[in-house]
C-alpha cells in the first residue's frame, strides 16, 4: 500500500501510529496510522469533519494525542513537541496572516519568531519573496492582497525558516483557478528540493496531483496509497465489472431510469455525464435504446477507467454500508 | 534552546507595528479616560453639602429663626420651603424633595426663656445613608452648641475644646480625594481591555494558533504583549497626573518619580489581568463582560468610593485581592499625604506578586493550549 521509490532505511517525514483523538464521548480520530516519506506530496482527504484537521493538530503538537504515537521528522511529537515546530511549517485554513501588517513585516515577524539570526533572516527573505514573487507588494498591507496573494503570503512565512516539512491545511480553499494553479506549480518546484508537504484537500484533480494520498471518513483511515493504486482497489473496481460514462443532455432523467436497470449497479452525475458500475457482460446498445425509448437522447457510451474521485465515492458507499451494518 | 522567554522580541516587534498602525484605537484609549477624569472630577463632590431641607416652624418667634438661621449657616442644610402643617412635612420627605424636615414646636421660645428644654423634631430621609449620617450629625453638632450657649450663657471658656485639624487635604477638597482614587481605576480600564482584546483578536484570526505551531514559549508571548502596553499604560499615567496637577489643581505632596516607579508593578497586575481574561473569553463581547466583572470590586471594595472599612468582616479580605486597594493608598500616599518608599514598600510588592501571580496563571493556560478549545 504503501507509497513510491523509497529508500529502505531512510527515516520517514511522518509516521503515524494508531492515532487516536477523543472529544469527550465522540472519537474524531480512531485508530488511525500511516507513513509519509521524505520528498512526497502526502494529500490528506475527506469530507468536512472526518478528521483531518484533528490529524494535522495532533502531529503539529496543537492538540495532545488520546492515544497511540507519532513521530514527525523523527521526532517523537508527545516529548518533542518543541523540536517537531523547530523543523515544520504550518498553513493553515485561515492563512493566519497579521492584516494590519505589511508583507514585509509578516515575512520578517516569522524569521523572528524562528530566532533566524540576521545575515541569514536577510538571504531567506530575499530567497522566499524572489520565489513568491512578492517584490512588487512587500509595502502592502496583507488586507488589501487578494486571496491568492494571501496565500501565497501565508505559504512565505510558513517556509522562511525552512522546514523540511509543511503542512498545507486546504491551502486553495475559496480562491481562483489560476492562483490554484501556481500554487501547485511552486509545491511541485518546492517538492523537488526534497521538501515534503502534507495537503489536506477537498479538489479531486488536486488529490491526482498528489504522489501518495490517503482518505478519512468519520475518524477511520480507509484508503492509503498511490492515487494509482487506489484505483485499482478491488472495491472500486470489482472483479466482472464495467465502468462506463453516459453522456446525455438530461442527466438527471436518466439517473434516475438508470438506477431501476437491472445490472447496473450504481451511477452517479459528473456533470453532463453518468458513471456508472455495470456488469461486464452489459449489453450497452440495450440501455442505449431503452433510454432513447424513454425520450432521453444519448451523444456517448464509453468505457472509463475510474477517477480518484470514483475511487473514494465506493470506498465511502462501502464504509456507509458497513457502520449502517454495526449500528444495526 | 530552553529560553523560556523565546519569541519575545519577535512579539514586541510586531505588538508595536499593531500600536502604531491602529493609531485611532491608541488615540481614543488614550483620550476617553481624560474625558471621564474631567466629567467626574467636575461632576462629583463627595463633601455633602446643601442638603434640601423642609421647615415647619409652629413657633416662629426671633429664638427660632436665629436657630434656622444657624442650620443655614453650615452650608449642609438649603431651606428651600417652609409649611404650615405636618402633612405637608411628611409629605416633601416621601416625595423626596425634601431629604430632611425640621419641625420647631409652637413653644420653642417659651421653653427656651423659662430655661425649659425645647425640642426640636428632625426627620431624616434615610434612603441615603450618607446623606442621613451628614444631617444627624450637623443637627446634633448645632444643638449642642446652642445648648451650650444657653447653659454657659456669656464667653466663658469650654471644659473640654477638641480641636480637630485635618492634616490632608485641609480644604477637603472633593477632586483631591477623588482623582488619586480615579487615576488608579481608568488605568485599570485602559490596560485590561488593550491586552485582552489584543489576544482576543488574534484568536479569532487563528494567529494565535499559527503562534502555538511556532517554537515561541507561552512567556515570550505574553511578556512580548505585555511590555509594549505597559509603555501605552505608563503614558496614559502622565496624561492623567498632568489633567490632575494642572486642571484640578491637586497638589502633589511626595515625589512624582516615585510615584511612576510604584504604578509599573500595578499596570504589571492590570495587564496581566487582561491576559488572563483573554485566555477565557472568545470574542471581544466576552472579554467586555469579564473585564467588567474586575472593575466592580475595583470600585466598591478598594476604598475608591466608600472606606474599606465599612466592608463587612466576611467580605474585607476580598479587598487585599482587588489590585486597586494598594494603588489608591499608593497614589492617595504619595499625593495627599506626602509617602515615601518606607510607607509604600509593602503595597508595591503586593502589587509585584499578584502580577506575577495572573501571569503565571496565564501562561500555564497558554502552555496547555487550554485556550484553544
Amino acid at each position: 500500500m504503501l507509497a513510491t521509490q523509497t529508500q529502505p532505511f531512510a527515516e520517514p517525514a511522518i509516521s503515524a501510529e494508531h492515532l487516536v483523538r477523543r472529544f469527550g464521548n465522540l472519537t474524531a480520530v480512531n485508530d488511525v496510522s500511516f507513513r509519509v516519506e521524505k520528498g512526497e506530496i502526502f494529500g490528506f482527504l475527506g469530507p468536512n469533519g472526518s478528521g483531518k484537521t484533528t490529524v494535522i493538530k495532533m502531529l503539529t503538537g496543537l492538540l495532545p494525542l488520546s492515544g497511540g504515537s507519532a513521530r514527525v521528522e523523527g521526532l517523537d511529537v508527545r516529548t518533542d513537541a518543541e523540536g517537531v515546530r523547530e523543523r515544520i511549517g504550518y498553513m493553515s485554513q485561515n492563512f493566519s496572516l497579521y492584516y494590519d501588517l505589511t508583507v514585509e513585516e509578516n515575512l520578517k515577524f516569522y524569521g523572528r519568531i524562528y530566532s533566524l539570526e540576521p545575515a541569514r533572516l536577510k538571504r531567506r527573505m530575499e530567497e522566499v519573496i524572489q520565489l513568491n514573487g512578492f517584490e512588487p507588494y512587500l509595502k502592502r498591507l496583507a488586507a488589501q492582497l487578494s486571496g491568492g496573494w494571501k496565500q501565497r503570503l501565508a505559504l512565505g512565512c510558513a517556509m522562511l525558516h525552512e522546514p523540511n516539512l509543511l503542512f498545507l491545511d486546504e491551502p486553495t480553499a475559496g480562491i481562483d483557478p489560476v492562483a490554484r494553479r501556481q500554487l501547485w506549480d511552486l509545491l511541485f518546484e518546492l517538492s523537488g528540493h526534497g521538501i515534503t508537504f502534507f495537503v489536506t484537500t477537498h479538489y479531486m484533480d488536486e488529490a491526482e496531483r498528489c504522489s501518495h494520498v490517503a482518505y478519512i471518513y468519520f475518524g477511520k483511515l480507509i484508503a492509503d496509497g498511490t492515487p494509482d493504486s487506489l484505483r485499482q482497489l478491488p472495491d472500486v473496481q470489482p472483479q466482472g465489472t464495467l465502468r462506463v460514462e453516459i453522456t446525455t443532455p438530461e442527466v438527471t432523467r436518466a439517473l434516475r431510469l438508470a438506477r431501476h436497470i437491472p445490472g447496473i449497479r450504481s451511477a452517479t452525475i459528473f456533470g453532463q455525464s453518468i458513471h456508472a458500475l455495470v456488469d461486464e457482460n452489459f449489453d450497452l446498445d440495450g440501455l442505449r435504446s431503452q433510454l432513447l425509448k424513454n425520450g432521453i437522447a444519448v451523444a456517448e457510451i464509453r468505457s472509463l477507467a475510474p477517477s480518484l474521485e470514483d475511487a473514494f465515492v465506493e470506498l465511502t458507499y462501502k464504509h456507509q454500508a458497513l457502520l449502517e451494518a454495526a449500528g444495526d | 534552546m530552553t529560553n523560556i522567554f523565546r519569541g519575545f522580541g519577535a512579539i514586541f516587534y510586531k505588538e508595536v507595528l499593531h500600536v502604531r498602525r491602529d493609531f485611532a484605537t491608541l488615540f481614543f484609549s488614550l483620550i476617553i479616560p481624560l474625558l471621564q477624569m474631567t466629567l467626574l472630577g467636575y461632576g462629583i463632590d463627595t463633601n455633602i453639602r446643601q442638603i434640601n431641607t423642609v421647615v415647619f416652624n409652629a413657633d416662629g418667634r426671633r429664638e427660632s429663626r436665629e436657630l434656622l438661621d444657624r442650620l443655614k449657616n453650615s452650608d449642609t442644610f438649603r431651606l428651600i420651603r417652609y409649611v404650615q402643617n405636618d402633612r405637608d412635612l411628611n409629605d416633601m420627605i416621601i416625595s423626596g424633595r425634601a431629604r430632611v424636615g425640621i419641625k420647631i414646636p409652637v413653644d420653642y421660645s417659651d421653653r427656651l426663656l423659662h430655661q425649659m428644654s425645647a425640642q426640636v423634631l428632625v426627620l431624616i430621609d434615610g434612603s441615603d445613608s450618607s446623606v442621613a449620617g451628614q444631617a444627624i450629625n450637623v443637627t446634633t453638632a448645632i444643638g449642642l452648641d446652642e445648648s451650650l450657649r444657653h447653659v454657659l450663657q456669656d464667653r466663658v471658656a469650654f471644659g473640654v475644646d477638641m480641636r480637630p485639624k485635618i492634616l490632608f487635604n485641609p480644604d477637603s477638597r472633593s477632586p483631591n480625594f477623588f482623582l488619586p482614587g480615579l487615576t488608579a481605576i481608568l488605568l485599570l480600564n485602559v490596560t485590561t481591555f488593550l491586552t485582552a482584546f489584543s489576544i482576543v483578536r488574534e484568536k479569532q484570526q487563528g494567529t494565535l494558533e499559527q503562534l502555538f505551531v511556532t517554537p515561541v514559549r507561552p512567556m515570550g508571548l505574553l511578556l512580548g504583549k505585555l511590555l509594549p502596553y505597559l509603555g501605552i499604560g505608563f503614558f496614559e499615567l502622565i496624561l492623567i497626573l498632568t489633567c490632575m496637577r494642572f486642571v484640578f489643581q491637586v497638589p502633589i505632596h511626595g515625589n512624582v518619580l516615585l510615584l511612576a516607579f510604584l504604578s509599573l508593578p500595578y499596570l504589571f497586575v492590570s495587564l496581566s489581568l487582561g491576559i488572563l481574561i483573554s485566555s477565557k473569553a472568545n470574542s471581544q463581547a466576552e472579554a467586555m463582560q469579564l473585564a467588567f466583572l474586575t472593575i466592580l470590586p475595583s470600585v466598591f471594595f478598594s476604598g475608591y468610593i466608600f472606606p474599606r472599612e465599612t466592608i463587612p468582616t466576611i467580605l474585607y479580605p476580598l479587598s487585599y485581592l482587588v489590585p486597586a486597594t494598594y494603588f489608591i493608598n499608593i497614589t492617595r500616599g504619595i499625593i495627599l499625604r506626602g509617602a515615601g518608599l518606607v510607607h509604600l514598600w509593602t503595597d508595591g510588592l503586593a502589587l509585584f506578586f499578584l502580577g506575577t501571580l495572573l501571569l503565571i496563571l496565564a501562561a500555564r493556560r497558554f502552555h496547555n493550549k487550554a485556550i484553544l478549545a
